[in-house]
């Protein structure tokens, strides 16, 4: 173990703070691309899915694991490409973002 | 080896970092999810190589799945139209909250006396029963926007059952979790049945204007589920990725609440409308109509514009045609101005995506609170597919569900012009008291072709 007791609970903070900090100035116009964008993060879930599927021993314990790394794959794959082609039409719109800090 | 991952990871952690401030201001949003994808690129290869991955037909599996899964996802992603977008991000939110309950699956079916610790167990435990949730959850509310599943479902006694399901589920998780590491098969599958079924209990009696929060409520759900797992799997890219996501899903619902006035709690323990509906009053007024080709020559003479546009635009593919009349009046002189609800569309932020798509450029796009003062010197105020965001009830009638919303004062301009396919009560049910106000007159048609004859009319002036 590299992430041990107090040392877990002092990432979780300080990550949720990041977390809460990153996204409180968001103009609204960019609400669901973000939400978008912050799914497809978590479709960092992959990477644990291949490690549970890559120690998997019985056929159950493998079953779970490949369902487990198709819907994470579909997270993050499609996470990306529907964020991605919201945002390629904001930006050929004209570049001015006076529109709103407000959230 | 270990460093190399250890690297890449912390690599990919920060890149998420990164990228999700960028994508917090339209300028950089771009680059930001573009950098967020190379530190996904970055996290999934180096995993490759894990010292805890092994054997040939994992090795098999792992990439048949990411190629089956990615391959589906990349697919119905470039696909989808823009309207459908919300239930799409559910879709996407669901799988990965599923994928964080198969994780914790593994780990509690391999858990010996030898291995686990109570800590870990309870942390697994939790990690799957949130990502359960949000996994089945998320499907409900992708199945309702996609108009799989019509009406909310209702019964007597449902907030007991519910109640009752999430407890019998807790205390089935308490006991996998104090039990160091000695789980039977049979409660390890009640207990992921028993959560499934909380998600979607929990889902079914939210009604489809809820949902956008709830789906952004269920992405902040799937974030913490992997932060979890991320502890679990002993994965710091997990655990911080996870959790970042999760602390900001959470804001970005309190946002959305907030900009929809429903707290968070009447909108998982109430249902929208239904009973309180009963005591509607009568309204004064009539409805009058006016056509395409009057409503248009009224605009072109205008001197201010202001169109209030709603998901009915967009689902009826009218925005590319409304963009068209709007420079055709901008030509004359007039000044076109957009006047965008935080809830305009399905979610906060969506019915810019729309507008952005069709070509409208956002520094003539506004929000509520930066043009609902301007409403009184417009001389026309244009609502098309939008019905609830602008019905004067939500200021005026403290019986009404939408009492108390922000809503854009369209009633205020001298001349409101609402273009809508047919009679009757919008997305939420309530009757629309602006259709009877003496400054507003109905324009019936479908919205790609109202547009088109409103082009039509004022390119007839010359």
């Amino acid at each position: 173990m590299i992430i041990e007791g107090f040392i877990a609970l002092y990432i979780f903070m300080l990550a949720a703070f990041t977390g809460y900090e990153i996204i409180s100035k968001v103009p609204v116009i960019l609400h669901t691309p973000l939400m978008s964008g912050s799914n497809f993060v978590h479709g960092i879930v992959l990477v644990g899915t291949m490690v549970a599927l890559g120690h998997a021993q019985t056929p159950l314990e493998q079953a779970i694991g490949f369902v487990a790394v198709i819907l994470a794959a579909g997270n993050a794959v499609g996470g990306y490409v529907v964020t991605e082609r919201m945002l390629e039409m904001f930006t050929t719109s004209k570049k001015d973002d006076k529109k709103g800090d407000k959230a | 080896m270990s460093l190399i991952i250890n690297l890449a990871y912390f690599a990919a952690a920060v890149l998420f970092i990164v990228g999700l401030k960028q994508m917090s201001s339209p300028t950089t949003a771009r680059p930001g999810i573009i950098w967020a994808g190379v530190g996904m690129v970055i996290a999934t290869l180096v995993t490759f190589v894990h010292p805890e991955i092994s054997g040939g037909v994992n090795y098999t599996l792992i990439i048949l799945g990411i190629a089956i899964g990615g391959a589906l996802a990349w697919w119905s992603g470039k696909k989808v139209a823009m309207t459908d977008m919300p239930q799409m991000i559910a879709l996407y939110n669901g799988m990965g909250g599923g994928a964080a309950a198969g994780i914790g699956a593994i780990y509690l079916l391999q858990a010996t006396p030898e291995t686990v610790t109570n800590t870990g167990l309870a942390i697994a435990v939790t990690g799957s029963l949130i990502g359960s949730v949000a996994f089945s959850g998320s499907l409900v509310a992708y199945a309702k926007l996609e108009g799989l599943m019509k009406k909310t479902f209702t019964f007597g006694g449902q907030q007991v059952v519910n109640i009752a399901i999430f407890a019998i589920t807790v205390l089935l998780g308490f006991m996998m979790a104090t039990s160091g590491g000695e789980i039977g098969s049979f409660s390890l599958l009640l207990f992921f049945v028993l959560a499934l079924a909380f998600g979607v209990l929990m889902t079914l009696p939210i009604g489809g204007a809820d949902m956008p929060v709830v789906i952004s409520l269920y992405n902040a759900l799937t974030g913490l589920a992997v932060g979890l797992k991320g502890i679990v799997l002993d994965n710091p890219a997990l655990m911080i990725a996870g959790i970042v996501v999760g602390a900001a899903g959470t804001l970005l619902t309190q946002l959305m609440a907030k900009a929809m006035n429903r707290p968070i709690k009447n909108i998982l323990f109430s249902q929208f409308g239904g009973s309180s509906g009963g005591a509607e009053e009568e309204i004064e007024g009539t409805m009058k109509e006016i056509q395409a080709n009057d409503a248009g020559i009224m605009m072109a003479y205008a001197e201010k514009v202001i169109i209030v546009p709603g998901y009915g635009m967009a689902v009826a593919q009218a925005q590319h045609k409304i963009w068209e009349f709007t420079q055709l009046l901008q030509k004359r002189g007039v000044d076109v101005k957009f006047a965008i609800h935080p809830v305009a569309g399905r979610m906060p932020g969506h019915m810019n995506v729309l507008l952005a798509e069709a070509g409208v450029p956002y520094d003539i796009i506004f929000d509520l609170d930066e043009i609902n003062e301007e409403f009184k010197t417009a001389d026309v105020a244009m609502v098309i597919g939008a019905n609830d965001v602008v019905n004067p009830v939500a200021r005026t009638n403290p019986e009404s569900p939408i009492y108390g919303m922000p809503i854009l004062n369209a009633d205020q301009a001298r001349n409101v012009i609402c273009v809508k396919r047919g009679k009757g009560a919008g997305f939420s049910g309530i009757e629309n008291h602006l259709f009877y106000a003496d400054n507003n007159q109905m324009l019936y048609g479908d919205g790609q072709k109202v547009a088109a004859e409103l082009v039509a009319s004022v390119k007839a002036l010359g």
